[in-house]
């Protein structure tokens, strides 16, 4: 049997997600395909044939795509799912919406959030917020799983697979897009960046993150915060890092101002290299933390960005 | 019009879990339960949505032993106008869950369906959406705000690049995101009241779903312990670290 991989993308460019989904779906030693369902796709499909492993792109490209609901998604997945054994989409919120729905048309359960694939029905995830990993082997005649990208290495970038169109458009009769509102940033995406600065109720204010922004400028790092920060109206939900925010694993992460709730540290405790930044230094963050520097981040920001 | 709101009861989530020593489970001897966060903010949404005068009446339905109605009645003393308990021994997953809940649905009908967006035990992130499959319903999931408009509902959505409004024809389900709202406490005389208000149990025999699930948790493991490092006295220090030991700066 084969594997089908859902592509995330903006209709403009395939996110970093998709590799390492592609990645993780190489465990399953089978076949893999990629769909990539939005509006207006040229770019994304060029990208996407070029997924090392891949056979094939299916391409869904119909305006009733472009805002991804799930409704129409689940059904379109639905009707492409009976050659696949695995059916595996990112653990973004996108593949979290639709997902689910998918499994329940096929009426098979869902694995959510899986950090390590054993064998063709054997997986691993974390339940309560990472303070424990369970093993699960599912009986079901199908495998509908969101992937935790973070936890795997992206597939190289030199394949050539074949693009095969998908005519069949589906319709969401019960809901429809109104707007959105996205964040741009010059930034590196958080979920993407191999440097991660964060802020926390610490930071006080919105317009104090412009002293973690200095020092991300100097790493080029992305910034992220914690939901205390995001709760208080400091900066915008999508930079919340956590169990019920981006759960991410960069290479260096360094928390300003933030204690280290279970909640938080589910979203970073992976990164390779942590520092904590802190006036308190019984703070649970630095029982995670690589280097720890105990003192007040209005002062140490500043020299910090300076001597970078 | 009519708000059905599905909560779980699971561990307080400022308990620290444990994982037992068979490596087969969470202990869950003897640790607090509470109703799941999310949960608590969809009966918050669902009473606030009652005060506006939009809905006339919020049923709260819970699936599990006996325990679970302490949870029901809590959704109770906060407002919730009546509850339904169904009996289950068995583990469901969400998939099983869904189906109970589908039931509800078709005897209840309710116009909107509020959900916390996962339970913070099993963190799957499933019900609402496998529901909304099943009954055919639209859904909005991940909600930082809900309101009725031209005679749906719209709903601003928390996703990975920002904010997403959506507009969902009824009836309709929402699951919720943290900022939704901030729950109330249910004050005495309202958990006093609350002992009165209709409870109806059911066995989940009676709904028609024999619980089955093809999962099977053959391990539960403590995760790898990260070790905390050292403390460094000022950022000069800092940065050698992280250049020269570290090496994740250049
Ligand atoms: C269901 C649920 C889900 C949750 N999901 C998430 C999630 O996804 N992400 C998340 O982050 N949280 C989440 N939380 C919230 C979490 O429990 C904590 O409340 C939150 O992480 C605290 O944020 P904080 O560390 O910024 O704030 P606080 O805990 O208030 O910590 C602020 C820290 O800043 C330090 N500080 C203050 N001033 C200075 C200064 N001048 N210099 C240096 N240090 C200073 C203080 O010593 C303190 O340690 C969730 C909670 C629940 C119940």
């Amino acid at each position: 049997m084969r594997t089908l991989v859902f592509a995330e993308h903006d209709n403009q460019h395939l996110k970093g997600e998709t590799a390492k989904v592609v990645g993780a779906a190489q465990a399953l030693n089978a076949p893999v395909d990629v769909l990539v369902a939005g509006y207006n796709l040229e770019a994304v499909v060029a990208e996407a044939k070029k997924l090392s492993y891949v056979e094939r792109v299916l391409v869904a490209d119909a305006a009733e795509y472009s805002a991804q609901l799930a409704e129409n998604l689940a059904l379109l997945v639905h009707s492409l799912s009976g050659e696949y054994s695995h059916v595996l989409a990112p653990a973004t919120t996108t593949g979290k919406n639709f997902l689910p729905r998918v499994a329940a048309l096929c009426d098979v359960p869902q694995l959510s959030d899986v950090i390590a694939i054993e064998s063709s029905d054997t997986f691993v995830r974390p339940i309560y917020a990472g303070n424990a990993i369970a093993t699960v082997q599912s009986s079901a005649i199908k495998h509908i799983l969101t992937v935790r990208a973070s936890a795997f290495d992206a597939i190289e970038h030199n394949g050539n697979a074949d693009v095969v169109v998908i005519d069949s458009v589906f319709i969401s009769e019960n809901s429809s897009f109104i707007s959105a509102e996205l964040t741009e940033s010059e930034r590196p995406e958080l979920t993407a960046a191999s440097v991660v600065v964060s802020g926390g109720r610490g930071m006080q204010n919105g317009e104090n993150f412009a002293l973690l922004e200095g020092v991300a400028d100097k790493l080029n790092g992305a910034i992220g915060a914690s939901r205390a920060a995001v709760d208080a109206g400091f900066v915008p939900n999508d930079m919340q890092v956590g169990q019920t925010g981006k759960i991410i694993a960069p290479d260096l992460y360094i928390a300003v101002g933030i204690s280290g709730a279970i909640q938080h540290l589910a979203g970073m405790k992976e990164s390779k290299i942590i520092v904590a930044i802190n006036k308190d230094e019984e703070a649970p963050i630095f029982q995670v933390a690589d280097y720890g520097l105990v003192g007040d981040l209005f002062e140490i920001l500043p020299e910090l960005e300076k001597s970078l | 019009m009519k708000v059905l709101v599905p909560i779980k009861r699971v561990v307080d989530y400022n308990v620290k879990i444990k994982v037992n020593n068979e490596q087969t489970a969470v202990d869950l001897n003897n640790v607090k339960m509470s109703m799941n966060p999310f949960c608590e903010i969809a009966v918050e949404e669902a009473i606030r949505l009652k005060e506006t005068g939009a809905v006339s009446e919020v049923v709260v339905v819970s699936i599990g032993s006996s325990e679970v109605v302490e949870q029901l009645r809590t959704a109770l003393a906060l407002g919730a106008d009546r509850a339904i308990h169904i009996n289950s021994f068995e583990q469901l997953d969400s998939l099983d869950v869904a189906k109970v809940l589908k039931y509800v649905v078709e005897k209840e009908s309710p116009d909107v369906v509020i959900l916390g967006k996962q339970a913070i035990d099993s963190d799957n992130n499933q019900t609402g959406q496998m529901l909304g499959a099943l009954t055919g319903m639209s859904q909005a999931t991940f909600a930082s705000k809900v309101f009725f408009q031209d005679g749906g509902l719209h709903v601003t959505r928390e996703v990975d690049g920002g904010l997403q409004t959506l507009a969902l024809k009824l009836p309709a389900i929402v699951t919720t995101d943290l900022r939704l709202n901030e729950p109330r406490y249910a004050t005495l005389p309202n958990i006093m009241k609350a002992k009165r208000k209709p409870l109806e149990s059911l066995d989940i025999a009676d709904v028609g779903v024999t619980p089955h699930s093809s999962l099977t948790v053959i391990k539960v493991s403590p995760p790898t312990q990260r070790k905390a490092g050292i403390k460094v006295d000022n950022v000069a220090e800092l940065i050698d670290k992280l250049k020269n030991e570290a090496k994740v700066i250049a």
